[in-house]
């Protein structure tokens, strides 16, 4: 067998190793949530064992954990909520500290576009749960520490039951609405909130309900309008980002657990990757008297429904909008693809972010992003006198912006010819090119 | 007289500003009507002067819009007196947006 031969064996077999071992933990998951009432039984460690002395040896030797820390934090129980791009190193360095207890919650399962930020999950895992996915890589990290697994989608009705027995929750989501269901569920069971955030190259971190601090209603008694709301797939994050913020909710986390955090007024920490210095902390009010859930005479009382609340929920992407009543106004991928099949003379005109178009784009589409219409004015202009009559097909990512377009060239620049293409991209990789990148 | 006010934006705040600014100075008249100028009164111009082209992101009611923390100096403008304080000059005034995203 030759050298390249036996490479090629040995990424065969450790790729169906690896295959093998997520269908053991995901059996071992099922099994240990059958097996719950042995599983909670813990019992609370009054010293160190000779083995945990040696594994913890170098951050016993920190004054501010010692002895008493490190006992802390294994009789610790920490709950997790979103295994993603900040639960993911948040899970790792708890699991990897000594956290004695971790529970992670999370309905989702491993796609393709988290493997750059949620490092907790492999390529072997993808279409995995992702609750197996992080149990797999944190039983490798420390068998000794307990991984509490909840497959749900958080919601009013199972937020208290879940959350209920642990010390500290980690807020590591990606939604408003899962945001405010957490922070009242913490408010209700007295448990202090360690909430991180990360978009693009910006994170925010912050620990609510604690110590006289503000909870993260005091702080933003009504949600944000609708269009405000941003996620990771319609504004990326570059991948380390959560990492910073997910890293340090770990330490908030280990802080809390250790009692060091008393120390601390209420604050929160910005990190930008484009403003100098990097990190600033800001004083925050304390708890809001007023408050509607943590004030003195709270109107809410229960968990609420946060979806109607928010106006957006968990598993929302970007609405499909109906801008254009006219169907006549608007055409499907299918028919457009006819229309280029055809030969027939038309201008194709991609209205995305150039960063956007940058990464994939149809064969001769000229790029002018919608929101630089009104600056790039004469070059519309020009384009529709080109066009003389010929069809202008207007295209963007879903097929939301596109109508908009369409609507400011028919009716500011008075050119009737003028189309939306129904989906945009996401459609034409669904019906027309299944190997066109979708993103 | 006029006063001047370092503002800045935080959190995504900056995208939604003409050319993406992420700190101006503006200078704004020391007293409005008789009265001192607020800083209800600095987000109203940026509202009206720095937001590229839909206000509504930045600001709702006359004040900022829900999801927006004002910080004064890098202290919660909640200890301030909220859209009240009274504005000095060289004061630092950061807009922060609340992010979801993880």
């Amino acid at each position: 067998m030759s050298t390249s031969e036996r490479i090629q064996e040995i990424k065969a077999r450790l790729a169906k190793l690896r295959a093998e071992e997520l269908e053991l933990e995901s059996e071992l998951v099922k099994l240990e949530g059958l097996n719950q009432r042995e599983a909670a039984h813990v019992v609370k460690k009054d010293h160190l064992a000779p083995d945990d002395i040696r594994r913890y040896s170098r951050q016993l030797l920190v004054p501010e954990i010692g002895v008493q820390g490190q006992l802390k934090m294994q009789n610790a129980k920490v709950l997790i909520v979103g295994t993603g791009g900040l639960g993911s190193p948040c899970a790792m360095y708890l699991a990897s500290m000594g956290i004695g207890t971790l529970g992670l919650i999370d309905h989702d399962v491993v796609d393709n576009s988290n493997l750059h930020r949620q490092i907790i999950h492999t390529e072997a895992a993808r279409d995995v749960p992702k609750v197996v996915s992080a149990h797999t890589s944190l039983s490798r990290l420390n068998s000794s520490c307990r991984v509490v697994v909840h497959d749900v989608l958080l919601d009013s009705s199972n937020a208290l039951d879940t959350m209920r027995g642990y010390d500290v929750v980690v807020d590591a989501t990606d939604n408003a609405a899962t945001r405010y269901l957490i922070n009242d569920a913490c408010v209700m069971l007295k448990i202090p909130l360690v909430s991180g955030s990360a978009v693009r190259l910006d994170g925010q971190l912050t620990v609510y309900n604690y110590n006289g601090g503000p909870c993260y209603r005091c702080l933003f008694p009504t949600p944000p309008p609708v269009e405000t709301l941003s996620n990771c797939s319609e504004t990326g994050v570059l991948g380390v980002v959560p990492g910073i913020i997910g890293c340090l909710e770990a330490m908030e986390a280990v802080k809390v657990i250790t009692g060091k955090k008393q120390e601390e007024k209420p604050n929160m920490l910005l990190y930008s990757y484009t403003s100098q210095p990097h990190f600033r902390s800001i004083k925050l009010r304390p708890r809001k008297p007023s408050c509607a859930v943590c004030g003195d005479a709270p109107s809410i009382t229960e968990l609420v429904d946060y979806v109607a609340f928010c106006g957006s929920g968990p598993n929302d992407a970007a609405a499909d909008l109906h801008i254009l009543q006219d169907p006549s106004q608007r055409i499907s991928c299918r028919q457009y693809s006819g229309v280029v099949h055809s030969g027939q003379p038309h201008v194709l005109l991609d209205v995305r972010e150039k960063v956007q178009f940058d990464i994939c784009q149809l064969p001769n589409s000229l790029n002018i992003p919608l929101a630089d219409f009104d600056k790039r004015q004469q070059e519309l202009t020009d384009i529709v006198a080109q066009a003389n009559g010929r069809p202008i097909y207007a295209l963007c990512r879903r097929g939301n912006d596109s109508q908009y377009a369409v609507q400011y060239i028919r009716n500011k620049l008075d050119y009737k010819e003028c189309y939306d293409i129904v989906r945009g991209l996401l459609g034409w990789q669904a019906d027309v090119d299944s190997e066109f990148p979708a993103y | 007289m006029s006063i001047t006010v370092d503002v800045e934006f935080s959190g995504g705040l900056e995208l939604i500003m003409k050319d993406k600014v992420r700190q101006a100075t503006v200078s704004l008249p020391a007293t409005a009507d008789g009265k001192p100028t607020t800083v209800r009164q600095v987000i109203l111009y940026v509202r009206d002067n720095l937001v590229a082209d839909k206000p509504q992101l930045f600001s709702t009611e006359n004040t900022v819009r829900p999801g927006v923390l004002v910080m004064i100096n890098d202290s919660d403008w909640e200890v301030e007196g909220e859209n009240d304080y009274q504005v000095q000059d060289k004061d630092k005034v950061l807009f922060i947006s609340t992010m979801h995203g993880g």
